[in-house]
């Protein structure tokens, strides 16, 4: 049906920043920027959100917004009461009518507040109205753990996101990946739930301010032993653990980040695991049930006989996040677990 | 700002004559949804708006070509009213794909884009959201099209509502709160559900300015729908509207109605909506007897025609099953 390979053409977005020389920046400034130039030059964008303005060093709780107002105006970049619901579902509402709103949502936590609007409406407007309206909504928020927020500021939602047909759910680990998908983002005609990590905002990394199309994913590091599919801080995790196996047990892994859940790049990762014929899928959202449940799956369904070890899963832990320092890091998967499974994945090898 | 010219108030010759052809059209295509229920032909539920024509119809006539609509799963009246094509809205709730979703979305979830109709709804308070984001596209737009979201008494205990009127009333959103007060919530009565049994105060409450009107009365509906309609084309914000109205027939086809009385039934039937429009229209000499059993002639054969098109129209082929999740890109 050609549903799950669907992309989102990044030729669709406007070119007037092409050309400008890549260049180093934190991811939250890489987001800034994006977010600049879609207001330039998307007239149909608008960005709204709780203390966007304001809050902080004037740019919302994680300086995203930052100063936009300012060379806007509030007609475009809006701070609003805390009433999840309404703006949620009216963003979809607005999206249905030709705008392209840019929901902020404080902390994806809080996206349960307006479930209904993105569940309900946006992700099944364009089906059961047969194709007729377009529903070009972001919905922009930040997730994953690592800075003691806590139970309530720190979920990691994109499983539950990515489980819902008609969403797309992105997940930028890079300052870099983070301008590109979300240029992209706005200009896609579906619901895209953007999800942004807040331990990973002052992470620098350059940015060539190009759109880069969604379901497809990036070879973050390129190996042969193994295959490890992680995204955002596992990714990051997953990049210090292959240093590890490298300097330390001489196993080279080749790192994947899918940046997009929906649509996702199966693709990669099986030629991935053809070359290496092993794989580890690492990532915050809780292990059970996870989006990495669904990658294995498909990678056993398809490449079954390229396989020479059952494929493992890190995940976090079944709990909510906690606040102690100590305590957090133990139920969300370290860099030291990810080399350990890398390793109990290339000794069950010796079983096959 | 440009608009439409509306007329400010009710003319039994324009709106009075208009208003009886559309709700007594309403009123023999709802009245087919319980037979083609037994039949076998609607899937799932089915809610009909017997009795309520007139809110329907009445705030339709105040508005213009670029308004949107939002309605709930009772929503067949509010498409007819705003100008749904009957057979398509009947190949739609027959679940066939001449209708407006080619089938996808049935009785609950009709959609007609060049209309503004951006949905009936499965939730039934969902409408008060998507209509206060469809008033802030005409905001950001430039526009001042107004949006109209039709709900019951019950969705008026969901909290999406207070979080509406706030947004509405300090953005000065020219949304129209339309609540339908049919007295029951599927079976919860109203007096049971809420202990100010004036809505109405809850608009008040944030600062929107909130009438009531008598929901059996076309005149009135409309009178209070086209000034809540230049208020929000001036920009000066939301209204609410209170109808009090009443369902001759169940929640759904197949409703045993145990809940209610026939003689509570009857009392309502007694004020009938058409019956007293019609009446009226005599006595102000702008309908004769004559021209009333021709509009009701005119309705049943239009509804005949409707069905007679959807009982025609072809199931969807099965690949459309997968079809329009996404924008297909090719």
């Amino acid at each position: 049906m050609g549903i799950a390979t669907a992309t989102t053409s990044a030729a669709a977005v406007p070119a007037t920043s092409a050309a400008r020389p890549a260049k180093p920046m934190a991811l939250w400034r890489a987001l800034n920027t994006a977010l600049h130039d879609i207001l330039e030059d998307t007239p149909e964008a608008f960005l709204l959100g709780e203390d966007i303005t304001t809050w902080g060093t004037g740019g919302g709780i994680y300086g995203v917004t930052k100063k936009l107002a300012d060379d806007f105006g509030r007609g475009r970049v809006m701070d609003t009461p805390i009433s999840e619901e309404v703006l949620i579902s009216a963003a979809v509402g607005a999206a249905m009518q030709g705008c392209r709103p840019i929901l902020e949502i404080m902390y994806s936590d809080f996206t349960f507040l307006g479930f209904d609007g993105i569940i309900n409406q946006a992700a099944k407007a364009r089906y059961m109205f047969g194709g007729q309206f377009d529903v070009p909504f972001v919905l922009r928020t930040n997730g994953g753990s690592g800075i003691g927020k806590a139970g309530q500021h720190s979920q990691s939602l994109e499983t539950l996101f990515a489980h819902i047909p008609g969403l797309e759910v992105v997940v930028p680990a890079t300052a870099g990946d983070a301008y590109g998908l979300l240029r992209t983002a706005v200009a896609s005609n579906n619901p895209t739930i953007f999800l942004e990590h807040k331990n990973l905002y002052n992470d620098r990394g350059p940015v060539s301010f190009e759109p880069i199309p969604f379901g497809v994913a990036r070879i973050a590091r390129h190996g042969t032993d193994l295959t490890i599919v992680a995204t955002q801080q596992m990714l990051k995790r997953s990049l210090e653990a292959a240093e590890v196996l490298q300097e330390q047990h001489d196993l080279s892994a080749e790192v994947i980040d899918p940046r997009t859940l929906f649509p996702f790049d199966m693709q990669t990762v099986i030629t991935s695991v053809k070359k290496t014929r092993h794989l580890v899928v690492a990532h915050e959202a809780v292990r059970d049930y996870g989006w990495g449940a669904e990658f294995v799956a498909q990678v056993v369904e398809e490449a079954w006989n390229d396989l020479d070890a059952p494929p493992r899963r890190l995940g976090g832990l079944r709990t909510p996040i906690p606040y102690s320092e100590v305590l957090e890091n133990a139920v969300i998967p370290s860099a030291n677990q990810i080399v350990a499974t890398a390793l109990a994945t290339r000794r069950d090898r010796q079983h096959v | 700002m440009t608009t439409q010219t509306l007329t400010a108030h009710y003319d039994p010759a324009v709106q009075g004559f208009t208003g009886l052809a559309t709700m007594t059209m309403i009123r023999a295509f709802e009245s087919r949804m319980p037979l083609l229920s037994e039949e076998g032909l609607i899937r799932g539920s089915t809610h009909p708006s017997v009795g309520m024509e007139a809110v329907a119809t009445g705030v339709s006539l105040a508005l213009g070509p670029r308004d949107t609509i939002a309605s709930n799963h009772r929503g067949h009246a509010h498409c007819l009213a705003r100008g749904s094509d009957p057979g398509r809205t009947m190949a739609e709730i027959l679940g066939r794909v001449d209708g407006y979703g080619q089938g996808k979305g049935g009785s609950m979830h009709i959609g007609v884009k060049e209309l503004g109709i951006i949905g009936t709804n499965g939730i039934v308070g969902a409408g008060i959201g998507l209509a206060t984001g469809a008033a802030l596209a005409a905001k950001q737009q430039g526009s001042d099209a107004v949006a109209v979201v039709y709900f019951g008494d019950g969705a008026s205990n969901q909290g999406v509502l207070g979080e509406a009127f706030n947004l509405c009333a300090i953005w000065n959103l020219a949304v129209v709160f339309v609540c339908e007060n049919n007295h029951y919530a599927q079976s919860a009565s109203i007096e049971e559900m809420v202990a100010q049994p004036d809505l109405s105060q809850r608009g008040t409450a944030y600062g929107v300015k909130s009438v009531n009107v008598n929901g059996m009365h076309l005149d009135a509906v409309y009178e209070a729908a086209a000034e809540a309609v230049a208020r929000g084309r001036a920009g000066d914000g939301p209204t609410l509207i209170v109808a009090d109205t009443y369902r001759y027939l169940g929640h759904m086809a197949g409703d045993t109605e145990i809940y209610r009385s026939a003689d509570e039934v009857q009392e309502w039937k007694d004020k009938d909506p058409i019956g007293y429009l019609a009446r009226a229209l005599e006595q102000q000499g702008v309908l004769t007897a004559g021209q009333f059993a021709q509009l009701e002639a005119d309705a049943a054969r239009v509804v005949a025609e409707a069905e007679a098109f959807a009982r025609n129209s072809p199931y969807p082929e099965e690949f459309r099953a997968g079809t329009d999740v996404y924008e297909e890109t090719v």
